[in-house]
């Protein structure tokens, strides 16, 4: 292990460079689904966090014991009990947001992320490193929810996280609510990431010349 | 007509790829080429189909002593059923078996699978519903499927802005898809 990075570059990794919405387009279902409002948007984040931490946790803990032939199908069922749990507590403390959120809560457990990150990760690494892996990507994937929830609910409702922002003569924007809302929201955003990018690459490369 | 309507409703009208955002990771993945489009779209419905008797059968004999277990049993059902259709497309049919790669065991993460057992059993449909709310949602993926496929392969012929290329112009066709798909949002409205 000892090219592996350090416990503090695995865990910032999935903030930003390896987002996974925004870089490895992964989860994308729910990342469009429920996203009409930012807080629906955190809401989402927060379960899909407490589903992967707990389960890198335990993927992890296990990673000796599991057969390589049936991992998958034991990975599934780690992942479908945190997701019950989640389900459950949600039905219980938050009822209302839990109707909001609907059978998405549920459709955790086909989240390509997650079972993504305890394939390629978490049942080849340490403990340590697994939770600080699963915590930056489920940062970042809670973030670009954010964004793209705030980014619908600003334009679409004009408020956010439930805040009025405008006065009463504000024409809300119903379409990015709506379905295709989502489809435009995250188009747009990649194209203003792509260009940004390609900016600081080019200026990175007119500076190496000059 | 009941029937009649579920189908149409489920295929149209709150198509699950467009509407309900579900399944897209196939639908950004393999919409390159109508043709395995369309054939990815058959093993969805099939498998589908499947699903949907299963669920109903587990919950009507089973699953009501044990209501918390649902999401286990249906995602264990789900994951043999495309085994069992992995291996009949590979010994049928071995290119559409390498076309797909990657996607044909990814159906078992394919939302839109657990999300129509899990619709099924909150709605209450009866044997015959669930069927055709399966071949429905089925077909409405297919139509997705195919739809997205044609406009690809056109763009990919067209001079795009470097920007745009890849993902990004693949959410605004999908978001412009979808916005054609709300029009029918008045044709029915009991569902």
């Amino acid at each position: 292990m000892s090219n592996q990075p350090g416990l503090y570059e695995e865990t910032i990794k999935g903030i930003w460079r390896e987002n996974p919405v925004f870089v490895q387009m992964l989860g994308l279902c729910p990342a469009l689904a429920v996203t009409n409002s930012a807080i629906n948007g955190f809401a989402m984040g927060a379960a899909s966090t407490f589903v992967l931490v707990g389960s890198s946790l335990l993927v992890s803990m296990f990673r000796n014991l599991i057969p390589k032939q049936v991992r998958i199908t034991t990975f599934i069922i780690i992942i479908a009990t945190f997701v019950t749990v989640a389900d459950l507590s949600l039905q219980a403390f938050t009822p209302l947001l839990h109707k909001e959120l609907g059978a998405f809560i549920a459709l955790i457990v086909v989240n390509c992320l997650i079972l993504g990150r305890q394939e390629a990760f978490a049942s080849r690494n340490r403990l340590p490193y697994a939770v600080g892996d699963a915590a930056g990507m489920a940062g970042g994937f809670t973030i670009a929810l954010i964004m793209v929830g705030g980014i619908r609910e600003i334009l679409g409702s004009g408020s956010f996280f439930g805040v009025p922002l405008f006065g009463d003569n504000f024409e809300p924007w119903v379409i990015m609510i709506l379905p295709p809302g989502g489809f435009l929201t995250l188009g747009v955003l990649l194209i203003v990431f792509a260009s940004v990018k390609k900016r600081s690459d080019k200026r990175k490369q007119v500076r190496l010349e000059s | 007509m009941e029937y009649f309507w579920i189908f149409i409703s489920a295929a149209i009208i709150n198509n699950f790829t467009l509407a309900y955002f579900l399944g897209l990771c196939p639908f950004f993945g393999v919409s390159k080429k109508i043709d395995t489009a369309f054939r990815l779209g058959l093993a969805n419905i099939f498998v589908m189909l499947i699903t949907s008797v299963c669920a109903w059968f587990l919950d009507t004999y089973i699953l009501h002593y044990a209501p918390y277990l649902r999401l286990m049993t249906y995602i264990v059902v789900i994951a043999s059923t495309v085994q069992f259709v992995e291996m009949t497309i590979k010994k049928l049919s071995p290119t559409l078996f390498k076309a797909l790669g990657l996607f044909l065991p990814l159906i078992t993460t394919n939302c839109a699978i657990l999300f129509l057992a899990l619709t099924q059993t909150s709605k209450g449909y009866s044997f015959f519903e669930g069927i055709f709310y399966a071949l429905g949602a089925g077909s409405g993926l297919t139509l997705a499927l195919v739809l997205m496929a044609g406009i690809r392969e056109e763009a990919e012929i067209s001079e795009v802005p470097d920007v745009l290329k890849g993902a990004a112009m693949s959410f605004l066709i999908a978001g412009i898809l979808s916005m054609a798909f709300m029009g029918f949002a008045g044709l029915f409205s009991g569902a």
